[in-house]
């Protein structure tokens, strides 16, 4: 960011005491806006239905903890990425994996359907072929570059630019194809662990968020950092936005899961529950926004109705930390990833759908049993 | 030279909170309320939130139905 020449008179001191009072100003200028909380104005709104969200598919393959976890846009298949070294993509349907993919690196933190990322500091995209022959690995190509480990990664909305974060405390816009920095994203002050971009409608935009318990809204093309958020008391594993992208969500080691309006600039809404002890690494939206997925270092999957503030249900299965939540893209399914190294597909069944499934099971045995009895008194 | 580097760290501070204290903002009332009908529009597209039944579910397991 360019620097002004210094005015005359403005030394250390004076420019501390100026950014007190913008600091003041700034929290008091949110607060005038504040004048009513997101669950009070939700108050009017249907309460949930009971959901029924049931495990329909267990992954099994990796070696090890399951880091990070992404879906195809074609709906059924998924990339993950552990621990072992190990990048696989699945069939969701089927339980096939398509491609397994070896990596020099062990902590393979971030994968997105296609690119690669981890604690090498490089991070790396692999075509994938129907071919399965071809050796994936050596087609590897390293685009982007940190000082640090490369913590998150995503391709733009035109899939030639990745957008990375990283260890070092900065994010980075890269060219696939030459691997030529673009641009480079400075305000965080210490490592940065997630992003996410904007959705496609509302511009070019993007959230990141780290250990320094900011979450931070940067402009692409710029480089410059348009908002700040400073409520979470500890790091900030994972920020994702609302489908609408008026908002995002944030999920931290404070045990807490956060919602910003970035209109209002503010936060709005805070996840939490006094028997929620451990933090929260990972969290995703449903497709309309109602619902929040997130996964926690307890071994379980909150979801929260994001209007009202209260939880929704709890979804269990995992036997260790739930590193990664996502949305399927046509919204159908959950799919999640943990440490005990296996994924799961979850989807949400209509209390409609049980009782008609219940109704018909009972008209077989009742058929069956008749039919028995018909033989044996012949 | 560690104390200029200092200032110009502090204006650089300085220069952000000037550009984020001048930003517009909405009401939250309004904000909240945007946010709201956005999720009412598109609750009946939210297969995880409506909840699907077995027989569009991609994933449901093929059963063979036979007459008796």
């Amino acid at each position: 960011m360019a620097c002004q020449g210094l005015q005359k008179g403005e030394t250390l001191e004076s420019l501390k005491r100026e950014s007190e009072t913008l600091k003041k100003k700034l929290e008091e200028e949110r607060n005038k806006l504040n004048d009513v909380e997101l669950h009070q104005v939700a108050e009017k709104v249907e309460v949930l239905s009971a959901l029924s969200i049931k495990t329909r598919r267990v992954l099994k393959g990796h070696g090890n903890k399951v880091l990070c976890m992404d879906w195809c846009k074609d709906k059924r298949r998924m990339v993950s990425s552990s621990q072992d070294g190990k990048v696989i993509v699945w069939d969701a349907f089927t339980l096939n994996k398509e491609h397994g993919v070896p990596l020099p690196c062990t902590w393979v933190l971030a994968c997105a359907y296609a690119p690669l990322s981890g604690l090498d500091n490089k991070c790396s995209v692999i075509p994938l072929s129907l071919d399965k022959n071809e050796n994936l690995a050596a087609k590897k190509k390293s685009v982007a570059m940190h000082t640090n480990y490369v913590s998150g990664c995503s391709f733009t909305n035109s899939d030639m630019q990745l957008l990375t974060s990283s260890g070092d405390g900065t994010c980075a816009l890269w060219d696939v194809e030459s691997g030529q920095l673009l641009q480079s994203f400075h305000g965080h002050t210490a490592d940065v662990l997630s992003l996410d971009l904007a959705p496609s409608e509302t511009g070019n935009t993007f959230v990141s968020g780290g250990c320094d318990m900011k979450a931070n809204v940067w402009d692409m093309r710029s480089g410059q950092n348009i908002q700040s958020f400073e409520s979470h008391e500890s790091d900030i594993n994972c920020v994702k936005y609302y489908p609408s992208g008026d908002a995002f969500a944030s999920a931290s080691d404070d045990a807490t899961c956060r919602f910003y309006d970035l209109r209002a600039d503010r936060e709005v809404a805070v996840y939490q529950k006094d028997s929620i002890i451990f933090g929260a690494s990972t969290c995703d939206f449903s497709l309309s926004g109602r619902l929040l997925f997130a996964g926690y270092n307890d071994y379980t999957i909150n979801v929260w109705d994001v209007l009202k503030g209260t939880r929704a249900t709890i979804l269990f299965g995992h036997e260790n930390r739930v590193s990664r939540v996502r949305v399927s893209p046509d919204g159908t399914a959950l799919g999640s990833a943990s440490w005990d190294s296996t994924l799961r597909v979850s989807w949400s069944f209509s209390t409609g759908s049980n009782y008609i499934f219940r109704f018909i099971k009972l008209l077989f045995w009742v058929n069956s049993r008749l039919v028995l009895e018909f033989t044996v008194a012949f | 030279m560690s104390g200029s580097a200092n200032v110009v760290a502090m204006k650089k501070v300085v220069q952000q909170l000037r550009l984020e204290a001048g930003i517009n903002r909405v009401k939250v009332s309004q904000a909240a309320a945007d946010l709201q009908q956005f999720c009412l529009q598109n609750a009946q597209q939210d297969p995880l939130l409506t909840g699907m039944s077995s027989s569009n579910n991609p994933f449901r397991p093929q059963k063979v139905c036979s007459f008796l």
